[in-house]
């Protein structure tokens, strides 16, 4: 680690505790992942057509007709963070040629293909449970990197692409010729999957399904706003962990029991006044963008020495889609991401946010493999510090390549913002 | 009429010195609305008797376009950041900035609250061109472009008027496909940098006023005698191919362009707004769906190696220049299908690096001279 640049103290690391059991909710979760996976395969195996899916593709559709989805972002995060992604990057930007500028889940997703196609020798670390795909599920919602990356695969693969456009918003709703273009691509949506998979659409499961979708929103946002409570019932950096719940079983049963419980598991933590979070918490912070998911442990490590927790994300909340019919959907899904929107947008998000769950300051991720995230990032940070009054810091990152991180470089802004913080707290104590 | 060399002299001074079009179209109290890359409604901007004139940036150090942009975004992006900030563009009425891709998607919100003098207009393409409903999304994009036009420069534009420039700018795309042609039988006199001025100078220019100086450019060129051209022939992919030295370097070697694939140049031109169809919104969004090759519009089974296959067939060509936009993510998706594909078929590509802001061109002359030793 380099010499300390601000003049904060780390207080010393606590002792280690004994490590405490899994959560009910975090043993449904592996439960529900691993079905997923099963599923998929078990449908190829009785020669059922498997999709691939953008991750917030209006997935209430492919489960209305029963189709067995996977997810390549989703997928790609846990090589990333189970330190298994150096291969992949190495088999794209070299036998396969792509430029190492690329989004890391592409680079990955477009490896771990190859090898599926025989294109490819690198070991699957998961023994191939990403099944070959027999069609794709498109949405450019959250950048136009997605439609180039499954444009590639589809040639990659010779298999369809179904796509719906939900184009970028630089105005501060969802004008409705866009809620016209997507809703009519929807409704070919539907035809067009129906007559590929010999599936048929019924409305009376739809509705079924879309309840319960809502439901699970619900219950998503709701655990969220949980956070607010001081102190934080549990540390934020965990929800990550849920977040597969919400990107791959949106309209699943299985994911309303898993969000129930962990509802429960907050509340008993707030009527307790207890918290997961280890160690007292001195600071609560938002975190803007994706999860650094390689470094993850470091991360949070870091952010436990000083008592920091990121009781605030714009990332996961994207996936709290409300909506209660096909209009509805396709506004909803146009204006899900906040990659899709404009600055203003953004930033009464993010305001609204740092307020919600009185947050002491902003840590910014400047993701290598996201430049939607990245090229307006600056101005989003001058205008919201000025609005909230919070301080920031921001980092170089990757969510999924690790030569882009530096521990030193997080270690030293990370102490920089509490120095910055720690002057604010000191001002309001002294009035 | 000027003579060929008077007129080619014209068009790379306008490339040089752009702010001196700028200068002139106001000086005629004309107003000038700014079109970011790589397409934009040029039409109804003229049709509401204004100037469009394109904004590729240029070789300027990024200073202040620091404070919104991080080192790995396009660069092209770079510069109109910094020339926006900077004072440079300074007379533009407005900008219009297509979000086609990540980075432009950001410009729209960099450009609107950095560069706060210069009003700016956005505009969404639509991407999935099979379905029926993006036309009228589309027409529906063109009316608010022209909402905002009226708004900020008070200019209105009427049906008729909309006809004649679709007409204007039909007659150019027409004029810029036959110069590419023509120039191909005297490669003596149109090397790779003249060829460039030529495309290139049309967004400095009103498109009428360019048609006829191409015009006259086409028809001097026709009487000359054919130069049977024995260096290596090559055609170019990419963005742009800037700045001039990366050309000097392909003349330097014998190397003759005789045709391109890049953004700045016959992309603009491949497809023509159709005829009949509708009212001039809806034959300028029929267009749209009508554009192909291009990695910022989504087409299905990679398309583009086989239209370069196809283009180096045409021409002669031995093989292709991929010049590769530093950061330019839907370029560098396309890049492995097409050079894979044009392996298959036999000819060569190599890569370069393009970056506004270069300072040396060796790495570039060394790749550039095995390329001519291979070809």
């Amino acid at each position: 680690m380099s010499e300390p640049v601000a003049n904060v103290e780390a207080p010393a690391a606590p002792a280690p505790k004994p490590k405490r059991p899994k959560p009910k909710s975090m043993i449904m979760i592996g439960e529900q992942t691993a079905a997923l996976f099963e599923n998929a395969r078990l449908a190829k195996e009785r020669g059922e057509k498997v999709g691939w899916s953008a991750s917030i593709f209006p997935q209430e559709i492919a489960e209305t007709l029963g189709l067995n989805v996977l997810y390549p972002e989703n997928h790609a995060a846990g090589i990333a963070a189970r330190h298994q992604a150096d291969p992949f990057l190495q088999e794209c930007e070299g036998a396969l040629g792509y430029s190492n500028d690329l989004c890391a889940y592409a680079k990955l997703n477009l490896a771990y293909a190859a090898v599926l196609n025989g294109e490819s020798e690198v070991e699957l670390p998961d023994g191939g449970k990403m099944v070959k795909p027999d069609f794709l599920l498109l949405t450019n919602n959250i950048c136009n990197q997605l439609t180039k990356w499954y444009e590639n695969l589809a040639r990659q693969l010779d298999i369809p692409v179904f796509f719906i456009d939900t184009c970028y918003n630089p105005f501060d709703y969802v004008t409705e010729t866009r809620v016209r273009y997507v809703r009519a691509q929807i409704d070919q949506l539907i035809k067009d999957l129906c007559a590929f998979t010999g599936k048929t659409w019924d409305d009376e499961r739809f509705k079924k399904i879309m309840e319960i979708s809502q439901r699970n929103s619900y219950l998503w946002e709701r655990a969220n706003g949980l956070l607010d409570h001081k102190p934080a019932p549990i540390g934020g950096f965990e929800l990550f962990n849920y977040m597969s719940a919400m990107v791959c079983n949106r309209g699943k049963e299985s994911t309303t029991a898993i969000m129930e419980q962990l509802n429960a598991e907050m509340e008993e933590s707030i009527r307790k006044g207890t918290s997961t979070f280890p160690v007292e918490q001195e600071y609560r912070v938002s975190w803007d963008g994706i999860a650094c998911w390689p470094f993850l442990s470091h991360n949070l490590r870091t952010l436990k020495k000083y008592g920091i927790n990121m009781v605030a994300s714009s990332y996961g909340k994207a996936w709290a889609i409300n909506y209660e019919d096909l209009d509805g959907m396709a506004r909803a899904y146009c204006f899900a991401s906040t990659n899709g929107d404009n600055l203003t947008t953004m930033l009464s998000r993010r305001l609204e946010a740092l307020r919600q769950f009185d947050c002491d300051g902003t840590i910014y991720h400047v993701n290598r493999s996201c430049k939607v995230m990245d090229c307006q990032m600056m101005e989003v940070q001058r205008q919201l510090s000025e609005l909230a009054g919070v301080p920031f810091t921001s980092f170089d990152g990757d969510q999924a390549d690790y030569r882009n991180y530096s521990e030193a470089q997080f270690e030293t802004r990370i102490q920089g913002l509490v120095e910055v913080m720690k002057q604010n707290k000191e001002a309001k104590n002294n009035g | 009429m000027a003579d060929l060399k008077e007129n080619l002299a014209l068009l790379k001074a306008a490339c040089d010195n752009p702010k001196a079009r700028l200068d002139y179209y106001l000086a005629q109290g004309k107003k000038v609305v700014g079109c970011f890359p790589p397409y934009t409604p040029e039409e109804l901007v003229h049709a509401s008797g204004m100037i469009p004139m394109g904004l590729w940036g240029g070789q300027v150090e990024p200073k202040l376009a620091k404070s919104y942009l991080p080192a790995f975004a396009c660069p092209i992006m770079q510069s109109d950041m910094e020339f926006g900030l900077n004072g440079t563009y300074e007379g533009l009425s407005a900008v219009i900035i297509p979000a086609i891709c990540d980075t432009l998607r950001c410009m729209t919100q960099n450009w609107r609250f950095g560069v706060k003098s210069i009003p700016m207009i956005p505009i969404v393409y639509p991407q999935n061109r099979k379905s029926p409903a993006s036309v009228d999304y589309l027409i529906s994009e063109f009316e608010t472009v022209l909402t905002m036009l009226t708004t900020i420069t008070g200019n209105m534009m009427n049906e008729a008027a909309l006809c004649r420039s679709i007409n204007i700018y039909n007659e150019h795309n027409a004029i810029m496909r036959r110069f590419a042609q023509v120039a191909n039988d005297h490669l003596d006199v149109i090397t790779p940098k003249v060829r460039h001025a030529v495309f290139k100078s049309a967004f400095f220019y009103e498109k009428g006023e360019h048609t006829a100086i191409v015009r006259e450019i086409v028809e001097e060129l026709e009487k000359l005698p054919v130069c049977h051209w024995t260096g290596p022939k090559v055609v170019l992919a990419g963005i742009t191919c800037e700045p001039d030295q990366i050309l000097d370097i392909l003349s330097e070697n014998q190397v003759a362009v005789v045709a391109d694939d890049l953004a700045q140049e016959s992309r603009q031109y491949r497809a023509d707004t159709p005829e009949k169809g509708g009212g001039g919104l809806k034959r300028l969004a029929l267009q749209w769906n009508e554009r192909y090759g291009c990695s910022l519009i989504h087409e299905l089974g990679k398309p583009r190696g086989a239209m370069l296959v196809k283009m180096c067939q045409e021409t002669g060509a031995q093989g292709v220049i991929s010049c590769m936009m530093k950061f330019c993510d839907p370029e560098e998706y396309d890049q492995p299908w097409y050079e894979n594909d044009l392996h298959d078929a036999g000819y060569h590509t190599v890569a370069v690096s393009i970056d506004q802001q270069v300072g040396s061109f060796e790495q570039i002359r060394t790749r550039i001279q095995s390329f001519c030793e291979m070809l």
